[in-house]
């Protein structure tokens, strides 16, 4: 896959919804807008030369620091990024797709900050969005069955969030 | 009841079925661990199969983010606890990729030697269980026999006869044992004329044929779009190995291998063995099928292995030391993906750059995406045929649950 190529041929296809990318990274990436990350999936995975019609894996990233003297040395504002990890089967080459959401809904605590699914596009996606949904509190708009899959459906609480705090007790099971 | 024989078929009036939920599992001998599926049945008919996971979910991801990667090493084995030596190597490949760290050959042919060891055991337990699934019981205690020896190659290597925390970020934690190399190839040829008995208790046996041909078929486009890898994968045709077609990083360990992906190709499978042939029922991509490709993967890990013994004999160069337990981390995020027995196991690690302890680590498993497909697969099959379709994709729950 000729890397610069086809960046420019994204960008003018899609113009602003390509908000980034690092294709000397290891892994290299591009970095989609929420509003354009179904349209450019399905882009990638219908053209011809790119024809990436496998969904490896969804990872939901957490970045908050928590210990605040940390915080200021960061370099950057407390956001949640999606990763999409993408390959082909046929053409035998890989591409991640990141996408940057706010921890919460208009910055609201509590309320989930919302992403197309792409479930539509790879159905790998259908049990991945559940799990990102389940340890990391993104609800996915248009996922067919979005209901927790790892933790028990009256789990309280995101587990792979940085301020995730462990329940005393479950159930009458302690917790620590 | 009345029934009326016409022609083969028998048709039988007055029953009047019910739609009815059955519940089946967690704690069904025959779910592979703790996986429960709510059937929607109508008679003998399920018309909707919807799998209830995470009763083994111990949050591995969590953990990871409070340890350093050589710390976590031991809750990789945990995931498929069948292969623990190839998680571990997909975990070692991926901090190896973040550090840019190479390897001695001699370092990558110990790690074939012992990845395709890791193999030919799970495939052995995947089938003696696929035995158990499908009602008879002997394989199981053939296929048990033989990983014993496995596992006592194994522990000699390490100690360990399942969790092994063997090979690590950097190499592996010893050298092979003096005298293990003989004592492998006098396995090695223990084993290769034990297959034939297998073919004939499982693969090639009537009611097995029965029982597998033509059910649960899984098509290459839904297979691919439901992220099924591994022996699932190939077993819809789909020509597909990481060992072939992955990263340069994995591919490099089998680098002048000389090995054909078992998958079949043109209407036959690759023709360099005496193999049994395909049942004329058999449909590509049924059961049957995904058990054939396991069986084939058995015989063609035996051959790399003693090409890896060769090599590994002859390389030069050592083992490779473990990292640093406090090694920094880079900033920098990197995902690699290795072929693992029941299929792609990717390993992902974020570092922010600012210690030796990963900012995110994540596991994509193979038998998750291989059972996120089984709802599709067992639509309108009679109940006793799920245990044949789920047994036939060779899940581990703790791979699923992590």
């Amino acid at each position: 896959m000729a890397g610069d190529k086809f960046l420019t041929n994204l960008q003018k296809r899609f113009g602003d919804k390509i908000t980034g990318s690092n294709l000397g990274a290891i892994d290299p990436w591009i970095e989609v807008s929420p509003a354009g990350l179904v349209e450019v999936c399905r882009f990638l995975r219908d053209d011809a030369d790119l024809r990436f019609d496998y969904l490896n894996c969804i990872t939901a990233v957490d970045y908050l620091e928590t210990d605040p003297k940390k915080a200021a040395k960061t370099g950057w504002d407390p956001h949640l990024e999606v990763v999409y990890h993408l390959s082909s089967i046929r053409k035998k080459h890989t591409i991640v797709v990141k996408v940057k959401l706010p921890r919460w809904k208009d910055d609201e605590e509590g309320e989930l900050p919302e992403l197309d699914s792409v479930s539509g596009i790879w159905s790998t996606a259908d049990w991945h969005e559940r799990e990102v949904y389940d340890l990391s509190g993104i609800r996915f708009l248009g996922h067919p069955n979005l209901r927790r899959i790892l933790c028990p459906e009256d789990w309280v609480g995101y587990p792979l969030r940085k301020d995730y705090e462990m329940p005393l007790d479950y159930h009458g099971i302690r917790g620590r | 009841m009345a029934t009326q024989v016409d022609g083969e078929k028998i048709i039988e009036f007055d029953v009047r079925t019910d739609e009815m939920l059955v519940n089946m599992g967690p704690q069904h001998p025959s779910t592979h661990g703790v996986l429960r599926l709510v059937l929607r049945t109508d008679g003998e008919l399920v018309s909707e199969v919807t799998p209830h996971i995470g009763y083994l979910h111990r949050c591995a991801e969590k953990i990871g983010e409070n340890l350093t990667p050589r710390q976590w090493i031991p809750y990789t084995d945990r995931m498929d606890y069948l292969a623990g030596m190839n998680m571990n190597l997909g975990w070692a490949l991926c901090v190896e990729k973040l550090l840019s760290h190479t390897l001695s050959d001699k370092a990558k042919h110990l790690r074939v030697i012992i990845a395709e060891l890791g193999r030919i055991a799970s495939h052995l337990v995947g089938m003696g269980a696929y035995g158990l699934d499908l009602g008879t019981f002997s394989p199981f205690l053939y296929a048990f026999r033989e990983r014993e020896k496995i596992l006592d190659l194994f522990e000699e290597v390490c100690g360990a006869r399942l969790t092994y925390s063997y090979i690590t970020p950097g190499g592996a934690t010893a050298d092979l044992p003096q005298g293990w190399l003989q004592k492998c190839e006098a396995f090695l040829s223990e084993l290769e004329p034990i297959i034939s008995d297998y073919h004939a208790l499982l693969t090639t046996n009537a009611i097995f044929i029965k029982r597998t041909c033509a059910i649960g078929v899984l098509t290459p486009e839904m297979a691919i779009d439901y992220g099924c890898s591994g022996p699932v994968l190939r077993g819809s045709g789909v020509d597909y190995d990481l060992r072939r077609d992955g990263e340069e990083r994995y591919t490099d360990m089998y680098d002048g291998y000389a090995f054909e992906v078992i998958v079949e190709r043109d209407g036959h499978y690759p023709k360099d063995h005496n193999y049994p042939p395909v049942p004329v029922d058999a449909i590509l991509g049924d059961c049957w099928h995904r058990f054939y490709v396991r069986m084939l993967e058995v015989m063609q890990s035996i051959d790399i292995l003693r090409q890896a013994m060769d090599r590994y004999s002859t390389a030069s160069g050592d083992y490779g030391e473990p990292i640093k337990l406090t090694t920094k981390l880079p900033k920098g995020e990197v995902y690699l993906e290795t072929e693992a027995p029941r299929g792609q196991m990717g390993f992902y690690l974020l570092s922010d750059g600012s210690g030796s302890i990963p900012w995110r680590v994540r596991a994509r498993s193979s038998s998750f995406c291989n059972l996120s497909v089984c709802p599709e697969i067992c639509r309108g099959v009679p109940i006793a045929d799920i245990p044949a379709i789920v047994g036939s994709l060779d899940i581990v729950m703790g791979e699923i649950d992590r």
